[in-house]
């Protein structure tokens, strides 16, 4: 190793030191000891005990458990499809002409700004039963027996799907930048071959844009699967029924409220394996049809 | 791409239709904070607030604030009977004594009343029973429908009233301006600092360590999280503020990747310059490339700013007493205590916490959309 090789070391780690400490201290650290503690009975009070797989058994047999997973996968299946297609849609009817694009994106936008505890305050009140907003409109509308929204089980997952799409507006605006990053030439050449509106949505746009897509859906995976603060101030301990226990708020509740952290790592260790399967799956399904220029 | 006029018709409808959609729950959130709290239940609601005036108790002055009580269409006496003002029919008075309707044994039964006020109304011209908002004579009076007027006339006071509601506002702002400010100074500082080393220095490893860095973004925070609430609570930091800002210093990984994308574009050329003259590697970053990254610097402070500004989930774990909380906490604290009757006070509250950020996205509106683009090309 040459002095300057040397120097460039010394320098380059004391640059990235800063990410060396946080890296060992808030993620190598915590993750082989949540990984020890999930074999352990730990209460935090008291030093871990180690119990085996026995908490990993519990959870096999958990009904509370396997209620909080169905949840979380219930509302991703609906959240996550129905924000993808209609931000894309809302970003693609932003990128024709259109007069005043500012003002329409700031529009999308701005609701997906407006903090976790005031967006829960509010629609708990738009999702009210007799007196909401929402309720209003659809008897407006001819609905004469409206939903109770979040005092009824059926309904409160619903309701936190169509509260997560008032939300898009980030991922219109991510899609919004990228199909302007989309060469017009590709566009004019389609016309050339007599591509219409939706034959040119098909094979230039969306190809174009599939890293951005496939990127905003891992994203989307990892945050749907814990999604936490809404359904934590909207429906305190998981609604009536247990119907909006999330699997994010029952790890919370383990750890911090039954004392039972032992437990809740390995629920985290759970939830981590399986972000990493959906991805793969992610993966697996899409790699074909993602298109990366300059590959 | 070129549209036809009925499309672009379309267009236009669909694209307005839907960001009236999104607009309409914000509106719906500052038009309850403004009414009062009769107003909040009506049905079907009203978007405009509104005050009700009647001409003053003692006739001269200035139309008082009042609220609005039945409608009498028939002469009438207003009575003050068993403690309690009411509106009965004119001849139900006699001697000073109240007829009532038989009681349960049969006889008619008369009490004691005073009469107050004698209302000539008639249906075609009805009078209105009014109870003064704020005044000291409680109980009602009437006065004539016609001279009873309702105006738009937003209540601001209602801010001010949840802001007291809250109990510890001051102390929630000051903890979460706090709080940002060392959010900020520290991701932007230790975030320039890795992606520096990550991208302006060539050494050993450095690939590697880079790529680990990236691997970090796929743990969900729910693993971490027990294990750094022991860590904390071995320090002796719960019910402190350390552990919402300390983990600030330690570059991010999202940070950093931003940060390290923008110095790329950043010549090489410069720094080689500035090497000749003799610069150490840290005057090098910290007077030729931070100032050249300006733009992306503001990025990363901006959505660190917002993040800590929006966080629950940290302060909920980390501070125990109330005078500590952050705002999003104290707003969710105040609903569990006020929730479900005070909308008009919930709604005051949640537009204060969320006004700031509005404010300032419009000032910032470029770095934001730039920033948030910057996120996605990153695939």
């Amino acid at each position: 190793m040459t002095r300057l090789e040397r120097r460039n070391l010394l320098n380059g780690l004391a640059f990235v030191s800063p990410w060396i400490v946080g890296f060992l201290a808030f993620t190598l650290y915590p993750l082989v000891a949540s990984l020890f503690y999930s074999f352990c009975d730990y209460d935090a009070m008291s030093a871990p005990v180690w119990v085996g797989g026995l908490n990993y058994r519990e959870m096999v047999a958990d009904r509370v458990f396997w209620k909080s997973l169905y949840n979380t996968l219930f509302y991703a299946a609906f959240a996550l499809p129905l924000g993808l297609v209609m931000s894309l849609l809302t970003a693609v009817l932003l990128n024709q002409s259109v007069r005043g694009r500012s003002v329409y994106r700031a529009i999308f936008f701005l609701p997906s700004l407006i903090p976790v505890a005031a967006s829960s305050m509010l629609w708990i009140w738009i999702l009210n039963g007799n007196f909401g907003l929402l309720n209003y409109a659809l008897r407006a509308l001819g609905v004469h027996h409206p939903p109770q929204w979040l005092a009824d089980p059926v309904w409160t997952k619903p309701s936190l799907v169509l509260m997560s799409l008032w939300g898009i507006g980030h991922a219109v605006v991510i899609y919004l930048a990228s199909l302007q990053d989309v060469p017009r030439q590709l566009y004019e050449s389609a016309e050339l071959d007599g591509a219409g509106a939706w034959a040119k949505l098909r094979h230039v746009t969306l190809p174009m844009i599939s890293p951005v897509i496939y990127f905003n859906l891992i994203m989307g995976i990892i945050g749907s699967l814990q999604v936490f603060s809404q359904a934590f101030i909207m429906l305190g301990g998981g609604g009536p029924q247990r119907s909006a226990l999330f699997y994010a708020v029952y790890l919370y509740q383990n750890a911090f409220e039954y004392g039972q952290m032992g437990y809740a790592c390995a629920m985290a260790w759970l939830l981590f394996a399986l972000v990493l399967f959906l991805t793969w799956l992610a993966n697996r399904i899409t790699w074909r049809h993602v298109y990366y220029a300059g590959e | 791409m070129i549209v036809r006029p009925l499309q672009r018709l379309l267009l236009y409808a669909l694209l307005t239709l839907g960001a009236a959609v999104f607009l309409l729950p914000l509106a719906w959130m500052v038009s309850t904070a403004l009414k009062p709290i009769d107003q909040t239940l009506s049905m079907p609601p009203t978007w405009i607030p509104t005050r009700t005036f009647a001409p003053a108790a003692d006739g001269g002055g200035a139309p008082v604030e009042v609220r609005r009580g039945e409608t009498v269409t028939a002469p009438s006496l207003l009575v003050e009977a068993a403690g309690s003002r009411r509106v009965v029919p004119a001849d139900a008075v006699r001697d000073g004594r109240l007829v009532e309707a038989p009681g349960p044994d049969g006889t008619p039964r008369a009490v004691p009343a005073s009469v107050l006020q004698a209302i000539p109304a008639t249906a075609a011209a009805p009078w209105a029973l009014v109870t003064d908002v704020g005044g000291e004579a409680r109980g009602g009076r009437a006065v004539p429908a016609a001279a009873v007027v309702r105006r738009a006339s937003p209540r601001w006071e209602n801010f001010g009233q949840s802001i007291r509601k809250m109990q510890c506002f001051p102390r929630y702002l000051a903890n979460t301006l706090l709080l940002c400010l060392l959010t900020v100074a520290g991701t932007v500082l230790s975030s320039a600092l890795a992606a520096y080393g990550f991208s302006r220095i060539q050494w050993r490893g450095r690939n590697s360590l880079f790529l680990l860095a990236l691997a970090t973004m796929m743990v969900p925070f729910p693993v971490v999280m027990v294990p750094v609430y022991c860590l904390f609570r071995w320090l002796g930091w719960i019910g402190t503020f350390q552990p919402l800002w300390v983990g600030s210093f330690c570059a991010g990984a999202f940070n950093v990747f931003l940060l390290r994308q923008f110095f790329l574009t950043i010549p090489r050329d410069l720094s080689e310059a500035a090497r000749m003259d003799g610069c150490s590697e840290f005057r090098i970053f910290w007077q030729v490339v931070l100032p050249l990254s300006r733009p992306a610097l503001m990025v990363v402070g901006l959505f660190q700013f917002m993040g800590t500004w929006n966080d629950f989930l940290g302060p909920l774990i980390y501070l125990t007493k109330q005078k500590d909380f952050t705002l999003a906490l104290g707003l969710q604290f105040f609903q569990s205590q006020h929730g479900g009757t005070e909308w008009h006070y919930l709604m005051a509250a949640s537009t204060i916490i969320a006004l700031p950020i509005v404010v300032l996205f419009f000032f910032a509106q470029r770095t934001f959309i730039e920033g948030i683009s910057m996120t996605g090309i990153k695939a």
